[in-house]
């Protein structure tokens, strides 16, 4: 195995862990947003609800910038092609997630109950729709997306994008993605908060898990229904990054379940997924909030994992031109630039790490009517 | 090669201009904040005096309100590439994409991990520890700024990388050639201290109108002194540094340089004047009611006496040889990416360097190819080609010469500033005031015309001399455009308004009425009116 190959794959891993986290640390704050309205019956209420996320939602969502940003640095092309191959989906997303930092600094500052009933819509929409398109974005990529590529690298889109949008098993995605979500907000929810919101936290977030492994399962038995993608001929891993350059690509219906009959090792990935679901609603049962939270690592790397198993190599593949899918072996970037980011990444993930803890560490503790009021600057 | 829909394109870059813009009302403002803030924290950790954490806690306040909508609005830019400049993001990613992450990893999680815990870490961590996580806010906001001009740095001088036609993109092959080009580290400065501009003019301006009222006149004379020395100090780095951008395009964009100083013919030094005044006529390619100051544009521009500066005209002739060229480059690089033969590879790198030229030739080529254009067509697209490479020129002129008029105004404000809030007389000027709290949008205002000049000078290129704007869009539809620009103007409208109402409200109630106002539960009548929003009462 050439370097090449070795970062090509450690960046296809890395692309694996960011998206994880993205799940686990935007999609609980996300859980919050959707879940402010019903776990906070009045304004106090839903005051104790974001100052629980308060402190730490802006350094969260830098997962998500990240997360976008490593994906243009080591996929280019997958970034350029994705984003506009889903362009309406994408603005969308756009759209509900610029909502969410104005709402956070915004409601507050004015009192009145019109306003802040706004804001507390904006907190639904910016916390539901995200976290819907993420999971149906996942889903639309298991099952294919048609584009193909001209001679010198640009992207020709071969589908509308409302058979994206309006398709079952992507929908399925995006519904088990906000349950995912709601499950990781009421952790926090109950970590941070006391009664009432702590009880009503509860009661969203322990079905939300079970739904969500519901719906994992079925997917599982969908996934082996649909057309997915193989590899025809023995590909040079070390190839260019160019999707035009000798790659042979077949279909065939359960495919996707191709890498978990070779190597069944994999089957710990789904495995991992349920056991964080259904651990994680049992233990927030059991009033054991944070060892749920931590279970959420488990469901997120479990679920990401999943999908990864069943795509890998192709990072998206096309259903209309299979031979140009985008692979892991053909869309990174430069070696020069993997390696260089890789570098860069050894050093600051971990520090990223240490400050985010301590941040957590210095804002211990519950979130009470007292401390919000305290606190001339809370949310 | 597909030509994309001319509307689709230009629509892109409308939205790419109207986000970008928007975007970069509140950075600057961010950039400044964040070191004054610690600076007043500073004062207030060292003399331990009350009003002086009041003074950080007030204008922290005002910060909050900018900062929401620079994450907000920064989250568009980054996706804006993906979404909507395809081409550019596979040609450009692996060069651009670096610094881009990077930024990601090193700063902006600083600055949003800590922003939390400076406004929320007051009860909770000690004096000493409190100014350690505003500094790294502002350290952060600030090595925000550097890799984000770094990656933009890239787009204006591309150096670090080499086209790699297998891959068919530009590649990095020099991270330390990335980091420390020229053009990116001069604007760095020169950006991040317009920013320090931007901040001390609207902490100048607020503190302003609370003397004009005689309200909280400790904090705001106090204010009022810290500002001034920011924006008088920011004001002359700024000048210097956008003196030394400018030599840089003289070097590297002779005809962004030209465009914005209106050289329509190679000038003759040394009496060349520099234009304080002129009508650039793009279609006519020459200028109206010209006004100048003798002498000064040589010096100015490259720092010599006798160097001519390359005008307009004699660019376009210039570019002649190298569109020829890059056609014969963008032919064998198609013949090579088909056939993968050794002599069309060969061909392609002896022409390699003019690529550009043969993308930018593309569009005036029969059915946007350049491989089909024979011997006897070869001239009339090179002719055609020609007037292409140059910027729209009464934009380039005119954003610079507001952006420069603006920044001589702003070295004299300050300096009275300075002499007044140093005399103690402050509070006579009345006048001086006034004008301070009229003042506070013109430093936001000649960034935005630096961001024109800047990105609108680089024009026809999306990357300098390597990739034309009209090939790096997505080819959307223009129902898809219209769709998104649409949701953006009307999104960002409502955001500019909400911010300005909060904005002005914060700034009228002041430290002490702020502060009870967020507290408690009684509502004060909007300070515009705006009580249609108070539907509760």
């Amino acid at each position: 195995m050439t370097c090449y190959v070795v970062f090509k794959l450690i960046w296809t891993g890395l692309l694996g862990v960011l998206l994880s986290l993205v799940g686990l640390m935007v999609g609980m704050d996300m859980g919050v947003g959707t879940l402010l309205r019903w776990v906070g019956r009045n304004n106090e209420e839903r005051r104790e609800a974001l100052n629980i996320i308060g402190p730490h939602w802006e350094g969260n969502q830098v997962w998500f910038v990240l997360g976008g940003g490593a994906v243009f640095a080591a996929f280019p092309t997958l970034y350029g092609t994705s984003f506009s191959v889903f362009y309406i989906v994408m603005i969308l997303l756009l759209f509900s997630m610029i909502l969410r930092p104005v709402a956070f600094d915004y409601r507050s500052k004015v009192n009145s109950a019109t306003w802040r009933d706004w804001w507390d819509w904006a907190f639904f929409i910016s916390g539901f729709v995200p976290m819907f398109i993420f999971g149906a974005a996942m889903g639309n990529v298991l099952e294919g997306v048609g584009y193909h590529f001209l001679w010198d690298g640009q992207y020709i889109q071969d589908e509308n994008f409302l058979s994206y949008l309006f398709n079952p098993f992507a929908i399925l995605c995006g519904l088990m993605s906000v349950a995912l979500g709601i499950q990781g907000g009421g952790a926090i929810l109950m970590i941070h908060g006391i009664q009432p919101i702590y009880g009503r936290a509860r009661a969203a977030a322990v079905p939300a898990g079970i739904i969500a492994a519901i719906l994992f399962v079925i997917g599982g038995f969908w996934v082996s229904r649909i057309n997915g993608f193989h590899m025809i001929n023995k590909v040079d891993m070390s190839m260019p990054a160019n999707p035009l350059y000798g790659q042979e690509v077949g279909r065939g219906v359960g495919d996707l379940l191709l890498n978990f009959h070779h190597f069944p090792i994999l089957w710990a990935l789904p495995a991992m997924a349920l056991f964080g679901m259904l651990g994680s609603s049992l233990m927030l049962r059991a009033n054991k909030p944070l060892v749920a939270w931590w279970l959420g690592v488990f469901t997120w790397l479990g679920t990401i994992g999943t999908v990864g198993a069943a795509l890998f190599p192709f990072l998206m593949p096309s259903t209309t031109a299979p031979n140009q899918s985008l692979s892991a072996w053909n869309a990174t970037g430069s070696e020069y630039g993997l390696i260089c980011m890789a570098l860069v990444a050894a050093i600051f993930v971990p520090t990223i790490f240490c400050y985010t803890a301590w941040s957590y560490w210095v804002t211990r503790g519950k979130v009470t009517p007292k401390t919000v009021a305290e606190d001339s600057h809370s949310y | 090669m597909d030509l994309i829909n001319p509307q689709v394109v230009d629509l892109s870059r409308f939205q790419f201009a109207l986000t970008a813009l928007y975007h970069f009302m509140f950075v600057p403002l961010t950039l400044g904040l964040t070191f004054m803030l610690a600076a007043i924290e500073t004062v207030y950790v060292i003399t331990g005096r009350k009003i002086y954490k009041e003074m950080t806690q007030f204008w922290g306040g005002i910060f909050g309100i900018n900062f929401a909508l620079g994450v907000a609005t920064g989250l568009t830019m980054e996706f804006e590439f993906g979404t909507n400049w395809s081409m550019y993001s596979h040609f450009f990613g692996d060069m651009f994409g670096t610094p881009l992450a990077i930024e990601g990893l090193m700063a902006f999680f600083l600055e949003a991990t800590f922003v939390g815990l400076m406004f929320f870490g007051w009860h909770r961590l000690s004096k000493g520890a409190h100014l350690a996580v505003t500094y790294l806010v502002a350290l952060g906001s600030n090595l925000s700024a550097l890799w984000i001009l770094v990656a933009n740095g890239g787009m204006n001088l591309p150096v670090g990388g080499y086209f790699d036609p297998t891959t068919m993109r530009l590649q990095i092959d020099s991270f330390a050639d990335v980091v420390f080009n020229p053009d990116a580290q001069a604007k760095f400065v020169h950006t991040s201290v317009a920013g320090y501009v931007c901040a001390a003019m609207l902490i100048m301006g607020i503190s302003a109108f609370y003397i004009l009222r005689r309200r909280h006149m400790e904090l705001a004379l106090r204010s009022f002194r810290m500002a001034t020395l920011f924006g008088l100090l920011g004001t002359c780095a700024v000048i210097a540094l956008g003196d030394a951008l400018g030599v840089e395009d003289y070097k590297h964009q002779p005809t962004k340089l030209a465009a914005m100083e209106g050289i329509w013919n190679t000038t003759h030094p040394p009496e060349e004047p520099w234009l304080l005044f002129a009508l650039p006529d793009d279609a006519q390619q020459k200028n109206y009611l010209e006004i100048g100051i003798p002498y000064v544009l040589t010096p100015l521009v490259t720092h010599s006496f006798n160097t001519p500066i390359l005008g307009m005209h004699q660019l376009e002739e210039m570019s002649g040889p190298k569109i020829r060229s890059g056609i014969v480059a963008l032919s064998a690089l198609k013949t090579y990416s088909e056939t993968h033969s050794a002599d069309a590879l060969a061909l392609f790198k002896a022409h390699e360097n003019d690529l550009g030229y043969g993308f930018l030739a593309v569009q005036h080529a029969p059915n946007q190819d350049v491989s089909a254009i024979t011997d006897a067509d070869v001239d009339q697209v090179v002719k055609a080609t020609e007037p292409d490479i140059l910027p729209n020129v009464f934009v380039t002129f005119w954003s610079f010469r507001i952006m420069v008029f603006l920044g001589g105004y702003f070295l004299v404000f300050f300096a009275f500033a300075a002499l007044f809030s140093l005399k103690y007389t402050l509070v006579k000027h009345r006048w001086f005031l006034r004008l301070a709290v009229l003042s506070i949008p013109l430093p936001v205002l000649a960034t935005e015309f630096g961001w024109i000049t800047a990105e609108g000078g680089r024009q026809p290129w999306t990357v300098f001399e390597k990739l034309p704007t009209f090939l790096s869009s997505s080819s959307h539809s223009v129902g898809y455009m219209i769709f998104s620009l649409v949701g953006f103007a009307l999104l960002y409208s409502i955001f500019i308004v909400i911010e300005l109402f909060l904005m002005f409200r914060t700034a009228r109630l002041g430290p002490q009425d702020y502060h009870h106002e967020t507290a408690q539960t009684e509502n004060k009548k909007g300070a515009f009116g705006l009580n249609f929003l108070n539907g509760d009462r």
